[in-house]
């Protein structure tokens, strides 16, 4: 929602707390989707990821979907065959985390059309657009499941040569100078 | 939206995926996937360009392979080729991007690569393009990208033609980069025309330009937006104004209230967004801490959810009535749940459950429920998880200290906890019982008696036996007037446990010793006796050693008089600030404690104990020892403190003295003449310590040598080193002889499988038969067999001591044999193993 931006940023000064990272991983442990807001190195990840995947499907069905890892809130949604799983702070709200999950596979259904792990599996490049329409930085940046719709579908359209604005429906070889020239002029423009 | 069809376009891709699934093994995988890194490295190296549709497929695959956890060193450039490409498919641009967000954010060289690009589409007023240019710098949000767009972000967000979708993009993304390098996000001359966006898009969404009912969710309003609001206001100190006071006072309650009314959805997700804002609303009313009607309303509504059939909720409930129990105001309303609390802490399924309900325990904790809290958390300890088990310990420990109301209960309290829990509790916990013992000679007699009785029992944690020895080593005559008690008794007592503790728990106990015989001087025959055997004066250990040595000196040379200063009991330690509280601030971080101090400052007079700042920590311990004219005066920092062995170069020293009076050559002739250094054992030494590289030094009384001891145990192919200080007294002629030697592994174990009948009492007889004898309840596993016994030769004697493991499931057992010679050990097992 437009507000949820201007509150963000004011939020920044006083080091509002955040989503740390994101993580999809199946019932046997095979990560499906990593999603980091924090810079980290790849071994850390990987230590991370596994921990946490091992403690997460470590966990009975009825348990709560908090818990307290390292000095970390984690909190985790089974859908199905796959855990979706985020870090947040100390400070942040568990409950409406567990709604941001909830919305995520929300907007990947409406998508894909009743979405399995299979559809992530092999359209995880899709999974990583739209939850990057939804999270920015680790902040929900546009909750209503239409706009971000809206928006992934305009970036499909990318895909097709007759959506692709008419500036750059030219030959190939063109394309880079074309590209370059708007990109110029525009940056003209503005000075 | 019509749905996609799967595999979208990219054949190969979803051919390479499908094959990666059908592995069979690991190894088949790790096989397929090296197969398509060498195709696509060689199609990225090979002369022939690629189109754009390969390019996509080829960094799409690269993609998967990393998400599947493998590394991947190449295939970046390719993807930042496909930023600036010259093909014209958008979604290879957007590929590219994806490829740099997941996989580049630590490559530095790259990103300056990639900065090109993204300034291009910054400024390229197509909102697609700038949106993904914003995002790419957020999800990589390094220090370089903060560099290179720290300063075109904030004119994006507030430039007046920049789409609402785009401003979205900015805002966040500054956000990030602030978080990063806050250094280079120079806020100052933009904030206020940001906080101006937020009037600017209230306007938007209250013109309805967007759809509000699209941020309907679940049918609650803006759940997100609500949480973000509360949780800005928890940012500033509450509203000074009394008008804006007042407002907001109206809203908390109205969404108290909402959170009474029937829900309008059985869905989860319904309560789950009121919820939140209703958790965020409490987080609010506890921040601002101000409004008693509004703070007791809270905690009902907690308490409420405390017995919820949602665990999610219950958890919750716990931990923010935890801070609700700070707040002064609902201190009281939080403690009338203590039952339910009590309940979720022995009957919650879910661990991280109840350790929330032992946070609360401990939160809602003061002088009028500590007894029930202390002993409830005690009970929990038994089949509390392995991992929180220290924290409990610290916690317990420090609210029994805090609320005793005699210090008995305190006493008891804490020897439980060692009782339960020993493996957690840690020095400071230990220390602190013996200093407050100390300090309160109300609770002195009571001490030596409970710590007595405790260490009656067959098996009792290395923990007890210190807090035992040094305790009756004080105090152990305000109980030797019983029969039962009697100082013979006290001393065999602490001796059974001798043998089987730790080096620095033998040194105390020894330091124990030399205060009985002061204490008794009935028991100084027997105890000089037991300093005076090889095990104590010849130990390996030089710090053990030195004191058996030191001590018996002690013991036969100063008089009366002499030895009673020396041994004196010790002064009362210097009061300050619990170390178990600042050990669980360093355990929690600062806030875990914020119960205590609360109470320090609301209720310090009442105390029994004051505020904080009493009893001594560590430092406090050793700073004693320094001033402290007793050579005991380390009992507790046996190896922090300067060992005894220095105490003689101590001018001032009383043991110097002790020892002058015996003529001027006593210190070096202490050592000397009893020759425990100037030959080396035979190799029979019975010195317990197993497996341990010793060295012995071949010294001569012309020679002073020193050496700095080192870890005992080598590890396989380590190397250490000790330094050697070595001074010449007098001349000589002789060679002098340095001799080092190691002890071997004195263990020996099997497993093997059950030869004969596995039946309890046939076992017994074997075993017995052996001529050992059979020892019960030393083993914590019943159904274990531990034996000890003496082989004895004309020439030596060897001491056994065996355990038998039996598996009846596995019919299998492991044996274990130690004795004080290595191939006895060995062969013992190997005929025993035999019988079985």
């Amino acid at each position: 929602m437009r507000n949820t931006v201007s509150t963000s940023l004011t939020n920044q000064k006083l080091q509002c707390p955040t989503m740390q990272f994101m993580l999809l991983f199946s019932r046997q442990g095979k990560l499906r989707l990593q999603k980091w807001y924090v810079p980290l190195s790849d071994k850390e990840k990987k230590k991370i990821t596994r921990e946490l995947v091992q403690t997460v499907l470590a966990r009975k069905p009825k348990m709560c979907s908090f818990l307290e890892w390292r000095d970390l809130k984690i909190v985790y949604k089974r859908y199905a065959s796959l855990y979706f799983c985020c870090a947040i702070e100390d400070q942040d709200n568990e409950l409406i985390t567990l709604e941001i999950i909830h919305r995520y596979v929300e907007l990947l259904d409406k998508y894909f059309g009743s979405v399995c792990e299979l559809d992530i599996i092999f359209n995880f490049e899709k999974a990583y657009f739209i939850l990057d329409e939804f999270l920015l930085g680790g902040e929900a940046q546009e909750t209503s499941k239409k706009n971000v719709l809206k928006a992934i579908e305009q970036a499909d359209l990318l895909q097709e040569i007759r959506g692709v604005p008419l500036y750059l429906q030219k030959p190939p070889e063109d394309l880079q100078v074309s590209r370059e020239d708007l990109l110029s002029n525009t940056t003209n423009n503005r000075t | 939206m019509p749905a996609v069809s799967k595999g979208d376009g990219m054949r190969g891709l979803a051919v390479f995926i499908s094959d990666i699934r059908n592995c069979k093994s690991k190894e088949a995988e790790i096989k397929r996937i090296n197969k398509e890194l060498a195709n696509i490295r060689s199609k990225f190296k090979g002369d022939k360009a690629l189109d754009g549709y390969s390019k996509k497929k080829y960094v799409c695959k690269l993609l998967f392979i990393f998400l599947l956890g493998h590394d991947i060193d190449f295939g970046h450039m390719e993807a930042v080729n496909l930023l600036s490409s010259n093909n014209m498919m958008g979604v290879n641009w957007t590929l590219g991007y994806l490829f740099i967000s997941v996989l580049v954010n630590s490559n530095s060289e790259l990103i300056r690569l990639i900065n090109n690009a993204i300034k291009n589409d910054l400024s390229s007023r197509n909102p697609t393009f700038m949106c993904l240019a914003l995002h790419c710098i957020a999800n990589v949000g390094s220090r370089e990208m903060a560099e290179a767009f720290a300063s075109e972000i904030p004119r994006i967000l507030v430039a007046g033609d920049t789409m609402d979708s785009v401003k979205q993009s900015a805002a966040l993304c500054l956000l990030r980069l602030y978080k990063t390098s806050p250094d280079l996000v120079l806020m100052g001359e933009w904030t206020s025309r940001v906080v101006h966006l937020l009037n600017d898009q209230h306007m938007i969404v209250s013109s309805a330009s967007t759809d509000l009912q699209d941020y309907t969710y679940y049918f609650v309003p803006a759940p997100w937006l609500s949480c973000k609001l509360l949780r800005l206001l928890q940012c500033y100190p509450p509203p000074e104004d009394g008008a804006v006071k007042g407002r907001l006072v109206e809203c908390l309650e109205t969404i108290l209230n909402k959170a009474q009314e029937p829900p309008k959805s059985k869905k989860v997700q319904h309560s789950n967004a009121k919820n939140a804002i209703l958790f965020e609303a409490i987080s609010l009313i506890i921040h601002y801490d101000s409004e008693p009607n509004l703070l007791v309303r809270a905690c009902n509504q907690l308490g409420q959810f405390l017995q919820h059939r949602e665990t999610n909720l219950r958890y919750l409930a716990l931990e923010s009535m935890c801070t609700l129990a700070s707040s002064e105001f609902s201190h009281e309303a939080v403690k009338t749940h203590i039952e339910t609390v009590i309940n979720a802490l022995k009957t919650e399924r879910d661990v991280s459950v109840r350790q929330r309900a032992a946070d609360l325990l401990y939160a809602m904790c003061d002088r009028s429920n500590a007894k029930q809290i202390v002993a409830e958390m005690l009970s929990y300890l038994e089949t509390a998880d392995y991992s929180i088990r220290e924290e409990m310990v610290l916690k317990v420990a420090i609210l029994a200290e805090k609320y005793a109301v005699d210090y008995s209960w305190y006493v008891d309290t804490i020897l439980n906890l060692i009782r339960i829990a020993g493996d957690y509790v840690s020095e400071e916990v230990w220390y602190r019982v013996i200093q407050i013992v100390i300090n309160r000679d109300d609770v002195q007699g009571y001490a030596a008696k409970t710590v007595f009785e405790a260490l009656q029992a067959p098996a009792c944690h290395e923990n007890m036996v210190k807090v035992g020895g040094y305790i009756l080593g004080e105090f152990g005559n305000l109980i030797a007037g019983d029969p039962r008690s009697s100082p013979l008794v006290q001393f065999n007592l602490l001796h059974s446990k001798f043998h089987l503790c730790s080096v620095p728990t033998r040194a105390l106990l020894l330091s124990a010793y030399i205060k009985f015989i002061n204490l008794f001087p009935e028991t100084k025959a027997t105890i000089q006796e037991v300093l005076r055997c090889d095990s104590q004066i010849r130990n390996s250990d030089v710090e053990l050693q030195q004191r058996a040595v030191e001590y018996l000196k002690l013991s036969s040379i100063a008089s009366t008089d002499v030895l009673a200063t020396v041994l004196e009991e010790m002064p009362p330690f210097p009061e300050r600030e619990s170390s178990i509280l600042a050990k669980l601030k360093k355990k929690k971080g600062p806030g875990a404690v914020s119960v205590t101090e609360l109470e320090d400052n609301k209720r310090e007079g009442g105390e029994l104990n004051g505020g904080g700042d009493r009893g001594p920590d560590t430092a406090a311990i050793a700073s004693s020892n320094a001033s402290t004219p007793s050579p005991s005066a380390d009992l507790l920092g046996i190896r922090s403190a300067a060992p005894i062995g220095a105490a003689p170069a101590n001018a001032g020293s009383l043991l110097v003295d002790v020892f002058s009076e015996a003529g001027p050559a006593a210190p070096s002739a202490a050592v000397n003449d009893d020759g425990f250094l100037s030959s080396a054992p035979p190799s029979e030494d019975p010195a317990p310590p197993l497996s341990e590289a010793d060295e012995l030094l071949n010294n001569w009384p012309k020679l002073n040598v020193q050496t700095k001891p080192v870890e005992p145990l080598v590890e396989g192919g380590a190397q250490i080193q000790q330094v050697l200080n070595i001074e010449c007294l007098t001349d000589f002629s002789d060679a002098p002889l340095l001799n080092i030697k190691f002890r071997p592994q004195q263990e020996a174990q099997k497993i093997f499988k059950a030869n004969h009948s596995m039946d309890t009492e046939v076992l017994k007889a074997k075993l017995l038969g052996l001529g050992t004898a059979l020892l019960d309840n030393v083993d914590p596993n019943p159904e274990n067999y531990v034996c000890a016994g003496v082989i004895q030769t004309k020439g030596q004697q060897v001491g056994c001591l065996l355990r038998l493991e039996p598996n009846a499931q596995a019919q299998m057992y492991r044996l274990t044999l130690r004795c004080s010679k290595d191939s006895v050990s060995r062969r013992l097992c190997e005929l025993l193993a035999e019988q079985f």
